[in-house]
């Protein structure tokens, strides 16, 4: 008996690249915020390009900490979205094709958050980077790093619980 | 404080470019405390399905009005940075209705400002989101107080 024939490299690459795809541009906040995903495998790296709208204090000028607190929610959010979806995908159950605005699967939500500000954040795109610590069924716990030109010197890292969706809608 | 210093306050945190992004409005502002709100906008929705405005928002208002309360205290503060924010979010916050921050600088120390914050919606009796931060307090150095 042979094995399965693995499926063309570029037939993956499509199918993850269009859930990651609908999961963003279902999400208005996410396109106000012009905020992107860098994928590699599994690994998704978000950017925040810099922008006007981004600022807070206009004398440095320096990126909002609203802002900052709202871009690493951002990639707790879609990260722990895409490790979920991530076994659903790779069997084909999840299909980009199939996914519109109804039939998107539901986001978890933020229970709590915690923001650490290391250094202010300068008028240039940042990174982030999330971690999935713990996820059960109900319950999950997210870190996030953020950085711009140096990977190794984060400009804010963050902590947060998040409720699953439910199986069943 | 003195009301030109509120009306510079005022300016300085309508002014910024993310502010304006979000049409923040300063409701009112003085001795530590600042109420500031957000507009309902379908561009800040994070869930399409329902409406609801994406936290991240949420969050973005809450630090402002902690930056603005500091900045408002009377220790006449030079300007201020968040050093940690923590958001709880106890409910979504219901879609069409503007959200309120109201926070209050409770404490200071000589370089650290403690502040806590409620947003609501237009039920003012079922906090959306509470927040707590600690940011840092530029005060006026001593030299500059002599020349």
């Amino acid at each position: 008996m042979s094995a399965r024939r693995p499926e063309p490299v570029q037939q993956i690459k499509q199918r993850r690249d269009g859930v990651l795809n609908a999961l963003l541009t279902g999400i208005p906040y996410i396109q106000f915020l012009d905020i992107r995903f860098d994928r590699r495998g599994d690994e998704l790296t978000a950017i925040l390009p810099f922008d006007e709208k981004v600022i807070g204090n206009t004398m440095l000028p320096a990126i909002h900490g609203g802002v900052t607190a709202a871009f690493l929610e951002v990639t707790a959010i879609v990260g722990l979205s895409w490790a979920t979806l991530w076994d659903q995908m790779e069997t084909g159950e999840l299909n980009p094709d199939a996914l519109t605005p109804d039939t998107l699967p539901k986001m978890p939500k933020t229970i709590d958050f915690t923001v650490d500000y290391l250094r202010a954040g300068l008028p240039r795109d940042a990174y982030a980077r999330a971690r999935v610590n713990r996820s059960g069924r109900r319950y999950a716990s997210v870190h996030v790093e953020g950085w711009q030109d140096n990977r190794d010197r984060l400009f804010a890292q963050a902590t947060g619980h998040f409720l699953m969706p439910s199986s069943n809608g | 404080m003195a009301d030109d210093k509120v009306t510079l306050v005022r300016q300085f945190i309508e002014g910024m470019p993310h502010s304006r992004a979000l049409d923040l409005r300063v409701e009112y502002l003085k001795d530590g405390v600042s109420e500031i709100s957000m507009p309902y906008d379908p561009k800040l929705v994070g869930d399409p399905a329902t409406g609801v405005i994406h936290g991240g928002a949420v969050s973005a208002l809450m630090d402002t009005s902690g930056g603005a309360a500091v900045m408002s205290h009377p220790t006449d503060s030079l300007g201020t940075a968040t050093l940690d924010l923590r958001i709880d979010y106890m409910r979504p916050a219901t879609p069409g209705q503007r959200i309120t921050a109201r926070a209050e600088c409770y404490h200071v120390t000589r370089s650290i400002a403690f502040v806590r914050a409620v947003a609501t919606d237009e039920d003012r009796d079922r906090p959306v989101a509470t927040a707590t931060g600690a940011f840092t307090l530029e005060r006026p150095k001593k030299s500059e107080d002599q020349a």
